[in-house]
């Protein structure tokens, strides 16, 4: 019965949508991190995401979604001078993670909204199994 | 006279297989929403009933030696195509929300109504086996 897959399709998806939803809350929640070199700052993390194929044909119709990893972003650190900090170096700077918060709200939204879509498809997949197991009674 | 379910089915039962099968593509594609490069896919519904249902498959290789091989998508009765999109994104997803998600709930209304049609046909061989 082909329609099992979708569960299987949408769950991966759930999966993942749920990783890139708990980056994104690291991120928001470390978005004021101060540290005093730039060794020690957080960097913004992001998920990155593969299909998933069960095996390797391109006519395979179902195909899930993984997770790579999860990768820091590669840009700049906040720099601020800011030598009545306690966190200040020598030089009286301190930095501060590369997380852009505006990047994050619409990635969290993004998010929610790609879970909320596949849980709504499983949903109907139930319904559709369900009728059919109920076929002829 | 020889009864046979295949033909009593008429066209109900592949139509139903066929929609199973798209239902699976199309939630592959909102599953794969956000992944980069990922292309959306789709299975012309009609081309694949009239294939299954004449027994010849749309774009079935012509084989003249018994060792040719069809390729895999002509053996499962369907083909899967690429999306056209309205507006394709930069990270070469072309999936497209709106348009998937209206896909499958269509998909599924006439999934249902597919087995309402197949349910239909049992209760009628039920009536006819009671005989009242």
């Amino acid at each position: 019965m082909s329609l099992f897959n979708v569960f299987d399709v949408s769950g991966s998806a759930l999966q993942a949508q749920s990783v890139r939803l708990n980056t994104t809350s690291s991120n928001l929640a470390n978005a004021n991190s101060i540290s005093s070199s730039s060794g020690e700052t957080y960097r913004a993390r992001h998920p990155v995401f593969a299909p998933l194929m069960k095996d390797f044909g391109e006519q395979d119709p179902d195909v899930g979604v993984r997770v790579l990893g999860v990768v820091e972003s590669q840009k700049p650190l906040r720099r601020e001078h800011n030598p009545e900090h306690p966190m200040a170096d020598e030089e009286g700077f301190i930095f501060l993670p590369n997380v852009n918060v505006v990047e994050e709200m619409a990635n969290m939204i993004s998010a929610s909204r790609a879970y909320q879509t596949n849980v709504e498809v499983m949903n109907s997949a139930k319904q559709m199994l369900m009728r059919t197991l109920a076929i002829g009674q | 006279m020889p009864f046979s379910f295949d033909s009593y089915l008429s066209v109900h039962q592949p139509a139903l297989h066929l929609r199973a099968k798209r239902a699976q593509v199309l939630a592959s594609n909102l599953a794969n929403v956000d992944t980069p490069n990922y292309k959306a896919r789709d299975i012309d519904f009609q081309a694949a009933l009239k294939a299954v249902r004449g027994g010849q498959t749309a774009g079935m290789l012509r084989g003249t030696h018994a060792n040719h091989i069809q390729p895999q998508s002509f053996i499962s009765g369907y083909e899967l195509q690429y999306r056209n999109p309205y507006q394709p994104s930069l990270d070469g997803n072309t999936v497209e929300h709106q348009v998937e998600m209206a896909a499958y709930s269509d998909n599924a209304m006439r999934y249902l109504a597919n087995l309402r049609f197949l349910s239909g046909k049992f209760n009628t061989l039920r009536t006819a086996i009671k005989g009242q």
